[in-house]
């Protein structure tokens, strides 16, 4: 199943990677109320690596911190501590080079005022195409390689559907000709019938052009039909992260464990048993201390649970962060 | 070009004519939704009207505009007793044609409203996209100046500020657009920190474009529309506001003909020769509501989101 080279370097690496958005509390309730600013840690302390050519999953439950993420790996956001790696080089600002993001929503991701002609000619002069010949004919294949015809080329953003948009926010990401792309949730806000197509033309492109992507789906279906490796984040902490078999075979984690329950299954003998969670996810201004998961943790094993944070350990292939496999 | 490939100059050709098309074809689905607002569309022809008058003003009239003979003071105009077919809305009390002097004040009204809507736009747009964009102490900084200007009524302070710095055509500039970029302000900077949530901006970013880039090039076309909008119904009201100050004697000074300083000389004779005032006070309440009224069927045709509800 997994496609990575045993023994090679990975292409992208998160080092300890750490995301806080400062919430800063107003005037009025800093002199009235004593309130302090706060901070989001979104991504508070995530590592993993992403070999050449491999699909990696990664998902939790919203709010969980995975499309903080997601936009930390595109270069979107300056991470506030750690370090992401490209073929072992810490990243800077030229990174757009190898690393493209497609988008959730198909309707935002579009600029509404520009043709698709302007949207995908933007990405190839940025790659360096400044012959506006050659950027035409570009243009053109790009558009036939994922599905449009020619004939959309002078068309605006709200002629086409959600999936013919997600097909467009494709090719522009494929005319920086990346070598890692981060797909956010790119199918979430599509028609299921039309979900199974853009995932196809997914697979179709990582073939063709040796791409490796960072999925984030909260669709677990999804996520097992498309990924090598699985990562599962909650809180902005990794969980768990094993092969996609492995994982969703024997998951490990009592999160993960929660997680596949919640999957529908048709078959009543397949079913599993149903785990519900109590209460919400805490607010990551305020986790709880120790796991972030204790709260909701239905297989607790003693206080260390909620005192200190879990050592991340190898079980069965899988790296688990859980106090059970200590 | 065409030269250097057979297949590509074709295509170049094909995409220019295509790009001719599509404004072609915008242009006239906005005719189209104009037609369907005749209101609006009255308004538009009553501006154009004025404009076409002001630009050919020499052409229309022969009498010169500052210049009169005081034996033909204050000839009634044509359709009442007295009038005389050589001066078709009368003579005012320097014996000057007053239909000359409309249309050249019609100059004046509208040099200083498009100017003043121009600064205002350049000025305010500018400084309300930097400081939507980047936010920070910039905008801090700009917009709690920005809340300190709305806190003046317009025409008090425009009225204080001529006063302080003396009458005269730049001076008056000056004095509209000092307050009038507040509003541009505003709207841009609401509006870029709306675009900039909108993950456009974000792949734009991702594709290595540089912020003043993604302002211009990426966000400025979604917002322009409104900025024109505004600028039309702004229009009216600096029109208004320049007119009011002639009438002081703060703005545009006698003899060049202003509507505002021509109702302020009326005014002394306003009961045994009414046109002189009423005539000039007549285009302003044309004109204005005209303005507004065509920038209220531009906002419904380009922009549905700022209609008032």
């Amino acid at each position: 199943m997994s496609r990575r080279a045993a023994n090679g370097a990975p292409l992208v690496e998160a080092r300890d990677v750490k995301k806080h958005f400062p919430v800063p509390a107003s005037l009025l309730g800093k002199l009235l109320a004593g309130q302090k600013d706060q901070l989001v840690k979104a991504v508070d302390g995530v590592s993993f690596k992403i070999w050449p050519g491999e699909t990696v999953g990664l998902v939790g439950e919203s709010g969980c911190g995975k499309t903080t993420l997601g936009r930390v790996l595109a270069r979107l956001y300056e991470p506030t501590a750690g370090e992401i790696l490209f073929r072992d080089w810490p990243v800077h600002s030229s990174f757009f080079r190898h690393t493209q993001i497609i988008f959730q929503n198909p309707y935002s991701s579009l600029n509404p005022r520009k043709t698709v002609r302007d949207i995908i000619g933007v990405a190839l002069r940025q790659r360096g195409l400044r012959d506006p010949q050659e950027r035409e004919a570009e243009t053109l294949r790009l558009l036939r390689r994922v599905g449009l015809s020619e004939r959309h080329v002078d068309a605006y953003p709200h002629q086409f559907s959600g999936g013919q948009r997600q097909r467009i926010g494709i090719a522009r990401a494929l005319a920086i000709q990346p070598q890692f792309v981060v797909a956010d949730e790119p199918v979430s806000a599509l028609d299921v019938s039309i979900q199974a197509q853009v995932i196809n033309l997914l697979q179709e492109l990582q073939e063709e052009f040796d791409l490796t992507y960072l999925f984030i789906a909260h669709d677990l279906s999804v996520i097992h039909h498309l990924s090598d490796r699985v990562v599962v984040m909650y809180l902005g902490h990794v969980m768990e992260e094993a092969e996609t078999e492995s994982l969703f075979a024997n998951p490990l984690h009592p999160y993960t464990q929660a997680l596949l329950a919640a999957i529908p299954v048709v078959d009543k003998e397949d079913r599993r048993e149903r785990i519900i969670l109590e209460g919400a996810v805490p607010s990551p201004i305020d986790p709880p201390s120790g796991c972030p998961f204790h709260t909701r943790c239905f297989a607790k094993k003693g206080p260390e649970c909620e005192q200190e944070y879990p050592p991340e350990v190898q079980v069965q292939g899988h790296r688990v962060a859980c106090w059970l496999y200590v | 070009m065409s030269v250097t490939s057979p297949t590509g100059a074709p295509a170049i050709a094909g995409r220019r004519q295509a790009r001719l098309e599509l404004w072609q074809r915008n242009a006239r689905r906005f005719l189209a939704e104009l037609g369907r607002q005749p209101i609006a569309l009255l308004g538009g022809l009553v501006v154009l009207a004025f404009i076409l008058a002001a630009v050919f003003a020499p052409y229309i009239t022969a009498h010169d505009p500052e210049l009169g003979s005081l034996r033909q003071r204050l000839i009634p105009p044509v359709w009442q007793q007295g009038g005389a077919a050589e001066f078709p809305l009368g003579t005012d009390g320097q014996g000057r044609d007053l239909l000359t002097r409309i249309i050249y004040g019609a100059r004046i009204s509208l040099l200083v409203g498009f100017l003043t809507v121009a600064i205002s736009i350049i000025a305010g747009a500018g400084l309300g996209a930097v400081a939507g964009y980047y936010r920070g102490w910039l905008d801090t900084v700009l917009s709690r100046f920005a809340d300190l200007l709305m806190a003046f009524p317009f025409l008090i302070f425009a009225i204080a500020m001529m006063a302080f710095i003396g009458p005269g055509f730049a001076n008056l500039i000056l004095a509209l657009t000092f307050k009038g970029w507040v509003e541009f302000y505003r709207l841009v900077r609401g509006d870029i920190m709306s675009e900039k949530t909108r993950e456009y901006v974000e792949a734009a970013r991702a594709l290595g474009r540089s912020h003043p880039t993604i302002i211009v090039a990426e966000i400025l076309p979604n917002i322009v529309q409104s900025i024109f909008v505004v600028g039309t119904l702004r229009m009216g009201f600096f029109i208004v506001t320049e007119a009011s100050l002639s009438f002081l004697g703060l703005g545009i000074q006698p003899p060049t003909p202003a509507w505002g300083s021509m109702v302020a000389a009326g005014r002394d004779v306003m009961l045994t020769h009414w046109w002189v005032a009423t005539l000039p006070g007549l285009a302003i309440v044309l004109l204005v509501p005209a303005l507004n009224i065509f920038g209220e069927g531009l906002r419904d045709i380009l922009d549905p989101r700022l209609k008032v509800q």
